[in-house]
């Protein structure tokens, strides 16, 4: 999955930076505060910018390429933003096994971007995701948080198209 | 205290919440105020009550009524008859059957889904609200942490532990007594108790629903841990894609605290014990257990070398006695109810219960607990309520990506760590993904080999690189290009990666592959000699056709098909272009006919 630096310019405001800084602040002396700092600023930003990993890197004293090495190790940091509405395809085993991959391609292939990246006007993103639980919905997508179970690949464009107006 | 005449449970667990409970719930409260029984009639917001197939779940006591797959506009109904004038909705009553046409039992115990169950560590599921403490007191909570607490010896509950023959439900199954002893044995001012919930196997979700269902359970078994080991600091190590359990977890230490259950001399006993909370952030690896503590300390998730083992060296280099969710969820009953009891369930070496999560294609999608020893074919065919759609029963593949698969043939093995270990498959964390006819053998190998590809950390060779190769081999297989050599020099290089391994990722990652090629080697070779999926899954080998003697000619496929593959004059046989066919399916599930087979 493609989790390398971002092209898309750093939008982050002074009041993000303060909360930032705050939060290390308070945390920084604490055993193994690295991991609750890095899931705070994705909080925050709703990804890790580069600017956001100096931030941290700075306040802790903890080499960028640590930072830069943790944030890369995890699945759940993201390097590039995500889009303003968030797909995801479950590809959990129970998912699978019930046909979630030509789920996930039919979404691809209605999108326009692959798994793992952001549409170039950043108004969606796809992510294959590992399993979320709801098992008992297999497959499942989700959108925005909303969760659609029972899924077919013939379902997607109508779920889709209330989200694209 | 107001006592309720009725309760509403509605299950609040992650399943039925994507299913809109929380919203159902609501709606009770709002049709039970308008109906005047707002003071009569008590809603609770529960935990996993198991049967996630059939969600939203709500059950009504006194009766304990099961409804199921419950919507909003079914609750006025449900309080105008089952609440005002006491007519239970035979039509939203649970019915068994495949076809959900069967038999209405009054009760949820009496359903094929729960009868063989044995609910130990999901005792409270479904029965309490998790973000109540009060209503874990009322049901014997925390009365096994006092009595250790004001009348055991560490070392006494260490032998309670042992005698209960309990082991880890992890996966490993490593026995939980000597664990404990090898922590307690370490002479140190700091230890620590580790709560392994990073529970990564895509497909299991009793860890999950534990926490949701009854975060206080595993609280209290921590606290009963650190007195026996000697340790006054805990760790929750949590996945993040679990924010309901987050949450609920959350609320349940600070209730805790407020009631000095956890914190500074509790029970006036002059026994201190706090948790912390870590999240995840989504690496399979963090659930083998010195990735999660090197997680804990901050770091990339990678394993370490063992020996020295965590009870030696473990958290921030002390000794620390680690144990996953659904062990911990076992202990307080072991103490409370005797370890003769627990012993008393279960096989000569597995005892007690286990957690599976039936997923894939099985009619009755869910959590089951069942004792150690129950066959596969209870599980699959009466619990689970067999396979759906008329379809036959072909594989059943448990413990995950570090698991193997369990074909029709061997249906009868008793679910335990023994017998599952003589078949080449494991317990594991206790996913148990049902297969048919209609899944192929060397695909879902694939499925989980590019899994543990993308999940293995990168610190060892044997795990980086001999996952890839694997991988490599089975794409070669599933594309057509493979060879019989290809088989075996797959085989070969299995050994290697699950001899070779650093931690225990890499040396289960082989497998999946070992067990479907030991089960399923005829599929390999239709891969690899035929150039055939017998499945019909592999795409690169299937090819669409269409039987001239069925097609009608009503065009209905060739409006379909999005590449335009498919061309013939109306009322005449059509045909399809291979060159162009894009194996998407569409034309089969268009055709009324049963022209188009692929193969």
């Amino acid at each position: 999955m493609p989790n390398t630096k971002t092209k898309v310019a750093f939008k982050g405001t002074p009041e993000q930076e303060a909360e930032l800084k705050k939060f290390i602040a308070e945390i920084k002396h604490e055993k193994g505060a690295t991991m609750p700092i890095l899931q705070k600023a994705q909080e925050i930003y709703g990804y890790l910018p580069e600017e956001a990993q100096v931030i941290i890197a700075e306040e802790t004293g903890i080499p960028l390429t640590e930072i830069y090495g943790i944030a890369t190790f995890y699945a759940q940091f993201a390097l590039n933003p995500k889009g303003e509405t968030q797909i995801s395809v479950c590809l959990g085993t129970a998912c699978y096994v019930k046909g979630s991959g030509d789920v996930l391609q039919k979404v691809v292939d209605t999108i326009g971007c692959e798994a793992g990246s952001i549409t170039p006007d950043g108004k969606f993103s796809i992510d294959a995701t590992r399993c979320i639980g709801a098992c008992g919905l297999a497959p499942v997508m989700t959108v925005n948080g909303e969760v659609y179970g029972r899924m077919t690949p013939a379902m997607v464009p109508e779920i889709l198209k209330q989200y694209m107006e | 205290m107001n006592f309720a005449r009725a309760h509403i449970m509605v299950c609040g667990g992650t399943g039925c919440t994507s299913s809109k409970s929380p919203e159902i719930a609501a709606e009770f409260r709002k049709q039970l105020e308008a109906a005047g029984l707002a003071d009569e009639v008590k809603v609770v917001q529960t935990g996993c009550f198991g049967l996630c197939a059939l969600g939203p779940i709500v059950v009504v006591y006194p009766e304990g009524s099961f409804y199921s797959m419950v919507t909003i506009d079914d609750v006025k109904e449900i309080v105008d008859e089952h609440l005002v004038k006491g007519r239970p909705v035979e039509r939203l009553l649970y019915h068994e059957g495949a076809d959900h046409h069967g038999t209405v039992h009054s009760s949820l115990n009496d359903t094929d889904f729960y009868r063989k169950q044995k609910r130990i560590a999901l005792r409270n599921c479904g029965r309490i609200n998790p973000e109540n403490i009060d209503e874990y007191i009322a049901f014997d909570g925390y009365k096994a942490l006092e009595k250790v607490l004001k009348t055991m010896q560490p070392q006494e509950v260490i032998d309670v532990i042992k005698a209960s023959g309990l082991r880890g439900r992890g996966g490993a199954g490593f026995p939980t007594g000597n664990k404990w002893q090898f922590a307690a044995n370490e002479k140190n001012d700091v230890k620590y108790v580790c709560c392994n919930a990073d529970e990564g196997d895509p497909g299991a979700f009793m860890d999950r629903s534990v926490l949701e269902g009854d975060p206080h359970s595993v609280i209290e078994a921590m606290a009963i841990a650190g007195f026996a080991a000697g340790a006054h600091e805990g760790y929750v190590y949590v996945r993040a894609e679990y924010p309901i359990a987050v949450h609920r977890l959350t609320i349940a230490i600070e209730q805790a605290r407020e009631y000095g259950m956890l914190g500074k001399n509790i029970f006036g006993t002059g026994f201190d014990f706090d948790i912390t909370v870590r999240l995840g952030a989504g690496a399979f690896v963090c659930g083998e257990e010195t990735a999660l503590m090197t997680s804990i300390e901050g770091h990339r998730g990678e394993p370490r070398p063992r020996p020295p083992f965590p009870a030696v060296k473990g958290l921030f280099g002390q000794p620390t006695l680690e144990n996953n969710v659904e062990t911990f969820a076992n202990v307080t009953w072991i103490i409370n109810n005797g370890p003769e009891a627990f012993a008393a369930m279960g096989t000569e070496r597995s005892k007690g219960t286990k957690v599976f999560a039936l997923g894939g294609k099985i009619t009755n999608t869910g959590l089951v607990e069942i004792p150690m020893g129950t066959t596969l074919r209870e599980v699959v065919e009466e619990i689970g309520g067999g396979v759906p759609n008329g379809k036959k029963f072909k594989a059943a593949q448990t413990g995950g990506p570090s698991g193997g698969c369990l074909p029709a043939s061997l249906i009868d093995t008793p679910l335990d760590y023994e017998s599952m270990a003589a078949v080449g498959s494991i317990v594991g964390s206790g996913g148990l993904i049902v297969m048919d006819e209609d899944n192929c053998m060397v695909d879902i190998a694939k499925f989980f080999l590019e899994f543990t590809v993308d999940e293995s950390c990168g610190k060892c060779a044997p795990c980086r690189i001999g996952t890839r190769r694997m991988l490599e081999i089975l794409n070669k297989i599933t594309s057509g290009n493979g060879t019989l050599e290809d088989i075996d020099r797959l085989e070969e290089l299995c050994e290697h990666v699950k001899a070779n391994s650093l931690c225990g990722l890499g040396q289960t990652a082989p497998n999946p592959v070992l067990s479907t090629l030991k089960h399923f080697r005829d599929e390999y070779v239709a891969h690899v000699v035929d150039k055939k999926c017998p499945a019909g899954v592999c795409k690169d080998l299937l090819n669409y056709s269409i039987d001239p003697e069925k097609c009608k000619g009503c065009t209905a496929c060739a409006r379909a098909c999005p590449v335009g593959a498919i061309t013939g004059t109306v009322k005449e046989p059509h045909t399809i272009d291979t060159s162009k066919c894009i194996k998407c399916g569409t034309c089969i599930s268009k055709c009324r006919f049963g022209a188009i087979t692929k193969g």
